[in-house]
């Protein structure tokens, strides 16, 4: 029982994550390859200040503060470097993160920061708080599909010179969506650091960013739904995999490939074709 | 002295850089596609050439096999991977990439063995001073095909029919197709140029290490993304500014910044700070 519920703890985190990044690349079109960086982030800031004593849900807040600063910083790149560049400028994030917290010794280096105190809420406490932030950025995500905020994302996306032509202050959404994306990823990582009690930088590398993106992108890109399937199955994915051992990545990397290939709507877009109907409940974006 | 022989080490490493990235830059200009999986067939280029080398003992026979094979290998992903999905939005082409390429390195660690294979007898490595410096062979080699290549890749664009059916067609596709060029001869013959060179390069770095592991791409697979969009993605020119710039940035950066970044971030911070000066690149437009 212990491992399921584990499993189904990590799964709600990466939930939590490919959401957040559907946030900022599927709502609003900005193609993130460094999201992991700002999961790290929450996740170091949260475990630093609850090994100094912090109360947990203190620590998880500043991690999302601090997640989303940075966010906005990120936010403020991609208001100078568009489509492909800002894709390669995120990807260079992920790195530089990874490069200044491997040199960090406050932050543990290579060795990561280990016996990250225990949040107090018994296994199946901390696995009823995970599901409710799922719940949470389930819903608001929702929320902000169906709000003028959402309208003005899907223009941005759609044609951002047209969106500002028409008078739309493009670059504050993008702040927007860039700040909400990020502090949602801090959160994730904040719960990550109190599941798996243990960090380091590995834990943050580049491939993990495409993890995230793939989860959103198999779903299909801005489909809230089809993500949180993608994101559920992609995270045990690896587990299921065990029996085939050394093959696993090799048949991860194939999915990856073969799903794009013959269906680069995602799920999403393969739901839509199998029956037209459902349309409405996975809410295909227009330019899918 | 310390100065001259860190710009040198910087080169050569920017000339590797560059014979990697001028294949992507060449599909990037023609298809607007990041084309992770690249490094994949620079890694099999890599064990084409100890493969061939090994068996036969010929550095000119496993030098063919490396650029040829991976040349028509290239043609073969780009017909069985990209074609279909040339039309989707831009990140569909990036993941299937990513995919392609991690399958890539696993079949290659399932089939060679994840510890890398050296050359039986390692060719090209005596030092050999000139001019006072003193670098390996295998070095000098490089540096000298890289120019080749390279120069002989600049003339053929700028010389020949194949290159002006290639350059219209990166122009303007559709006023290409009407004065009579195959379209899709031009995409073959464009992944067909930038794998092989992509191959030639990694069998040049698998004798400069003398090994060749499954891994080998990973770092030049994002290098090289670094590398094309900084030269201004699709500028021929620009990437191989970028790339020397790149490898000497690198190279200084290691030994003046070690201790507060590692090699891969000085890259990245190098990348970003000239794009938040210049959003196009260093070079789109000159």
């Amino acid at each position: 029982m212990g491992y399921e519920i584990s499993l189904l703890t990590f799964m709600g985190i990466s939930i939590i994550g490919s959401l957040s990044l559907n946030l900022i690349t599927g709502f609003c079109g900005q193609v993130s390859l460094g999201h992991v960086a700002f999961v790290g982030i929450g996740a170091y800031t949260a475990s630093i200040l609850t090994k100094a004593d912090t109360p947990f849900f203190v620590a998880l807040l500043a991690g999302m503060l601090l997640a989303g600063s940075f966010g906005v910083m990120v936010g403020l790149a991609s208001l100078r470097v568009r489509h492909d560049f800002l894709a390669i400028t995120t990807m260079g994030v992920n790195f530089v993160f990874l490069g200044v917290v491997r040199q960090q010794e406050w932050l543990g280096g290579e060795l990561g920061v280990s016996s990250i105190p225990d949040p107090g809420l018994g296994k199946l406490g901390f696995l009823a708080l995970v599901l409710g932030c799922v719940i949470l950025v389930a819903l608001l995500s929702l929320q902000i599909r169906r709000s003028w905020m959402g309208y003005v994302f899907e223009a941005v996306s759609g044609d951002e010179d047209t969106a500002r032509m028409l008078g739309l202050d493009v670059s504050r959404y993008k702040l927007i969506a860039f700040a909400l994306g990020t502090a949602l990823a801090g959160l994730s990582g904040g719960l990550y650091a109190h599941h798996v009690r243990f960090i380091f930088p590995d834990s943050f590398a580049f491939v993990e960013s495409i993890t995230l993106l793939a989860m959103v992108v198999i779903g299909g890109n801005g489909s809230i739904l089809g993500v949180i399937v993608a994101s559920a199955l992609l995270s045990v994915l690896p587990q299921w995999f065990q029996f085939i051992g050394d093959y696993k990545l090799l048949l991860y990397g194939s999915l990856l490939f073969i799903v794009m290939r013959f269906s680069p709507g995602g799920l999403a877009g393969l739901a839509k074709n199998i029956f037209p109907k459902s349309k409405k409940a996975f809410a295909l974006k227009g330019n899918q | 002295m310390l100065y001259l022989e860190l710009f040198l080490q910087g080169l050569l490493q920017g000339s590797i850089y560059a014979l990697i990235a001028v294949g992507l830059t060449l599909v990037y200009g023609l298809l607007r596609i990041l084309h992770v999986a690249h490094a994949g067939l620079y890694t099999l280029g890599g064990y084409f050439g100890v493969l061939v080398y090994n068996s036969s003992g010929s550095l000119m026979l496993s030098g063919v096999v490396a650029m040829f094979g991976v040349g028509i290998l290239g043609v073969i992903i780009y017909r069985l991977c990209y074609e279909a999905i040339l039309d989707q939005p831009p990140f569909v082409p990036l993941i299937a990439s990513i995919g392609l390429f991690i399958a890539m390195e696993e079949l290659y660690r399932i089939l060679f063995g994840s510890y890398g294979i050296s050359y039986a007898n390692p060719p090209l490595q005596q030092m050999l001073p000139l001019g006072g410096m003193y670098l390996r062979e295998g070095e000098w080699v490089t540096i000298l095909v890289s120019i080749i290549l390279i120069g002989g890749l600049a003339w053929l664009s700028s010389h020949t029919r194949l290159g002006l059916a290639w350059r219209a067609t990166v122009t303007d596709p559709q006023m290409a197709e009407s004065f009579g060029i195959d379209p899709i001869r031009v995409r073959y013959f464009n992944f067909f140029i930038g794998s092989a060179l992509a191959g030639t390069a990694g069998m040049i770095v698998g004798i400069l290490n003398n090994l060749v592991e499954p891994t080998m791409g990973s770092v030049p697979s994002y290098k090289a993304l670094a590398i094309i969009v900084l030269g201004g993605l699709g500028s021929v020119r620009g990437t191989l500014v970028a790339a020397l710039a790149l490898g000497v940035v690198e190279s200084f950066g290691t030994i003046y910044l070690g201790n507060v970044l590692n090699r891969d971030a000085i890259a990245f911070v190098f990348l970003i700070l000239v794009l938040m000066v210049r959003p196009q690149g260093m070079f789109r437009g000159i």
